[in-house]
């Protein structure tokens, strides 16, 4: 029924799709898989209309097809379930399914007794029973997910793409839409099926195709492979980024903190970890298992239900990242832009923005001149590449942009430095740079947590891993144990254990 | 030495391209040329000591509103706050017959007091700052109004002229009461941590609190500060007036921010300098003081601040 040949889609001069195959056929489910950044989701947009492929063909019902927009696609009989839902809050269930296209009654006024009939029979059909009068924002995430699949079939989707819709989900909720799915299925939908939970795959699915860094790895039926094999096509063998050699363990090297107690939301699972100076821990998890909720918690930027832990061995409390920078513990955010850098102000502002009142004059004064010896000595120290101190950060490159970000930290007695995400969106030559640098700083005994979404990085780099799925950790490996497939198949399968 | 010539020239032009301090500059030039020529009377020192004490009321209430805004927020109170501050002082000076002393002191905590409260509501509380401030502007121009039953104090001690009308040598207290206001202002904003911490808070909040940066003390500060400089522009007003007048103030918020702006000063905060604002509220006065001399109906001249405040804003947008 879809049927994709050779896609490839390239933003600027990076190409991120290197001619993908897919073919659906009516009346099955189809699962996408991949790891994170492996062109799922910029597919399902190319088959959605809302960008536009560089090369290769879509076909619908052996036709090829171009989807200039994604009315284009809706038109045409693609229907897209997004992770980040498009419903308007405030709106109620049939408000947002006849959204822009509403039915009209004789005087332009709106017809809403006929949608209502309408919503109506399309939610009998998918057994769906959920209040039509109230604002979105007040039904569960499932209930709303409903409400899009609903909106889907309202104009006549036969292709369905949901992208990770059971990430948010309890059980029973899943299993509900698993039903729903199945009926879909009879009814001869094709569906895509984005997820990274394979034990979903293997209930639900009929049919798996398998990207990876914007490759088509290949296509198989559920019944011919088994789990091992999945997360072997998902990972696969790549090259070698240069790490740094990893020094030996000193297992009796003291904690500097230590999570006793983390849950992330009521009634989900409880993590505890210990870090120890001079060793990187590795975070690894797919997008959105908590990792990064679970430092920020830490630190008290995030509302977890529970967040006991200790600092140096003794019980701490800390209310915010600045209670963190008085014991000793640094951030680096996930997000540059949005998290790290005040864009538009100097690398000298940048640095010091956490160490004005270091360096004083007549006690109330910053002394200026210090200041910037300071930032000039953290800046050389990570090797920032710039015109001077006073150039605009958001001139620099990612790399530099990143090391600025960490530059802020070194100026103070430091103990644990949270690295999320460090090497996102930076060349290969930077990334390098910065893995040098966490060496020289465990050397130097800082304890570092690494959160990573790249699985090569983690085991280049961390000295142990705690693996997160669903809001918390389910498994703690270290030396030879650290391998892709065993990090995958923790961050991928098994049961997490909740705690009322 | 033409090497010399040309680097300088060059940053001099780099500097008009880039500082904030620019286009309020050339605003009040070509202004001030232009009033010039419309009157005789407009460049003497006379007329300028007096445009400086028109304005200086206003002028200290643009000091608290440059820290606020410098940060992110707005502070719709400082008009109704002030109007409150010297209705108290009068009221504890006249009815209460307290010294002086002790009027002045309450007119300070009172605006230290609402500024602090808009502070805890807008740092803690994570309300947005202009209905937090709204909402006390109402609530500070109601008590006045209750504290007074509606009409004006009079019948101050003589002295308390002297903020209002007062002169050291040839300058108006008003205008020296000003200047001190916005040198400390100034040290504040750019020689002290504190200082920095606002900049940095306008710039990228979020960035500032994960670095490390006690975001809500400081946005606690620039409130109270604001809180603050409403009760001195009271002082000043009360000197001026001779009474507690309830009703002061109207719409002195609007050109506070007005001030602000013109000065330079990003209404999204993170950029802006306190010398601006100075410029800024000199030129409002200018256009006032101006519009009056030419002899333009004072209705209109509404109409032409309101436009010319337009037309900065769009060429500061153009400018960055």
């Amino acid at each position: 029924m879809l049927e994709l040949r050779g896609i490839r889609k390239s933003f600027g001069r990076i190409e991120v799709l290197h001619g993908v195959d897919l073919h659906v056929r009516a009346g099955e489910v189809h699962a996408l898989l991949g790891e994170n950044g492996a062109g799922k989701s910029t597919l399902m947009k190319i088959v959605s209309g809302i960008i536009q492929p560089s090369d290769g063909q879509i076909l619908i019902d052996g036709e090829p097809r171009s989807f200039a927009t994604y009315d284009a696609a809706i038109a045409a009989g693609v229907g897209i379930v997004f992770q980040e839902f498009s419903l308007i809050p405030g709106l109620t269930a049939v408000e947002n399914m006849f959204l822009a296209r509403e039915m009209r009654g004789p005087l332009g006024l709106l017809d809403r007794k006929a949608m209502r009939v309408r919503a109506q029979a399309i939610l009998r059909r998918l057994e769906v029973d959920l209040p039509l009068d109230v604002p979105i924002a007040r039904l569960s995430v499932a209930e709303q997910q409903f409400v899009e699949i609903a909106k889907a079939l309202s104009l006549d989707a036969r292709i369905l793409v949901l992208d990770e819709p059971t990430a948010t989900l309890t059980p029973s909720e899943t299993e509900h839409l698993f039903k729903v799915m199945r009926e879909l299925r009879a009814a001869g939908v094709a569906i895509v099926f984005i997820s990274h939970h394979l034990d979903e795959i293997f209930e639900i699915c009929d049919r798996i195709t398998v990207l990876r860094d914007g490759e088509y790895v290949g296509s198989t039926d559920v019944a011919d492979v088994t789990i091992d094999r999945l997360v072997e096509m998902m990972v696969g063998r790549r090259i070698e980024n240069s790490f740094p050699p990893k020094p030996a363990r000193d297992p009796a090297a003291p904690v500097v903190l230590e999570a006793v107690e983390v849950q992330l939301r009521r009634g989900g699972p409880v993590s505890s970890f210990q870090l120890r100076a001079g060793e990187i821990l590795g975070f690894a998890g797919l997008v959105g298992s908590g990792r990064t909720e679970t430092v920020l918690s830490i630190l008290g930027e995030y509302p977890a239900a529970r967040c006991k832990i200790r600092v140096d061995g003794a019980e701490a409390r800390l209310r915010d990242p600045a209670d963190g920078l008085a014991r000793g513990i640094g951030l680096l955010p996930e997000s540059r832009k949005e998290q790290g850098l005040i864009t538009a102000f100097s690398i000298l502002q940048n640095v010091s923005v956490n160490n004005y009142g270091k360096y004083r004059q007549a006690h109330w004064f910053i002394d200026f001149k210090k200041e910037l010896a300071s930032t000039q000595a953290a800046m050389e120290q990570v090797r920032v590449k710039a015109q001077g101190p006073r150039a605009r950060v958001d001139t620099l490159s990612g790399g530099n942009q990143q090391k600025v970000v960490i530059a802020r930290w070194l100026n103070h007695q430091m103990r644990v430095l949270i690295f999320d995400e460090p090497t996102r969106g930076i060349d290969v030559g930077a990334k390098a740079e910065i893995y040098q640098l966490m060496r020289r700083f465990t050397a130097q005994g800082y304890a570092i947590i690494m959160i990573s979404s790249e699985l090569p990085e983690v085991i280049g780099m961390a000295d142990r891993v705690c693996v997160f799925r669903s809001g918390g950790i389910v498994a703690t490996v270290e030396g030879d144990a650290i391998t892709s497939e065993g990090i995958m198949t923790h961050a991928t399968t098994g049961k997490v254990h909740h705690v009322a | 030495m033409s090497h010399d010539a040309n680097t300088a020239r060059h940053r001099a032009f780099d500097w008009l391209l880039h500082s904030p301090l620019a286009l309020p500059l050339v605003g009040l030039i070509v202004v001030s040329v232009l009033m010039a020529f419309a009157s005789d009377n407009f460049f003497t020192v006379n007329n300028i000591l007096n445009v400086l004490r028109q304005v200086s009321v206003v002028g200290i209430l643009a000091v608290g509103m440059t820290f606020v805004i410098l940060t992110g927020g707005i502070d719709l109170s400082v008009g109704a706050v002030m109007a409150l501050a010297g209705t108290v002082a009068a009221g504890i000076m006249v009815n209460m017959g307290l010294p002086g002393g002790v009027g002045i002191a309450a007119a300070l905590l009172v605006g230290l007091g609402l500024g602090l409260f808009n502070g805890v509501l807008v740092a803690w509380g994570k309300m947005p700052a202009i209905i937090v401030t709204l909402a006390t502007m109402g609530i500070a121009r109601g008590l006045g109004l209750i504290y007074s039953g509606g009409y004006p104090i009079s019948g101050l001690p003589g002295w308390v002229s002297w903020f209002g009308v007062g002169r050291v040598g040839i300058m108006p207290v008003p205008v020296i009461i000003m200047i001190v206001v916005y040198a400390l202002a100034w040290l504040l904003l750019q020689r002290t941590p504190f200082g920095r911490h606002v900049y940095a808070i306008g710039g990228n909040e979020t960035a500032a609190r994960l670095s490390g940066v006690r975001t809500r003390l400081v946005k606690l500060a620039v409130y109270a500060i604001s809180g603050l400089t409403a009760s001195l522009a009271a002082i000043v007003l009360t000197g001026r007036l001779m009474s507690g007048q309830p009703n002061a103030g109207v719409g002195f918020e609007l050109d506070a921010i007005a001030a602000v702006v013109l000065g330079g000063t990003a209404i999204a905060g993170g950029r802006g300098l306190i010398l601006g604002t100075l410029i800024g509220a000199v030129l409002l006065g200018i256009l006032n003081n101006g519009l009056n001399l030419v002899g333009i109906n004072p209705y209109m001249q509404d109409v032409i601040k309101g436009l010319i405040i337009l037309l900065a804003i769009y060429i500061g947008r153009e400018w960055r």
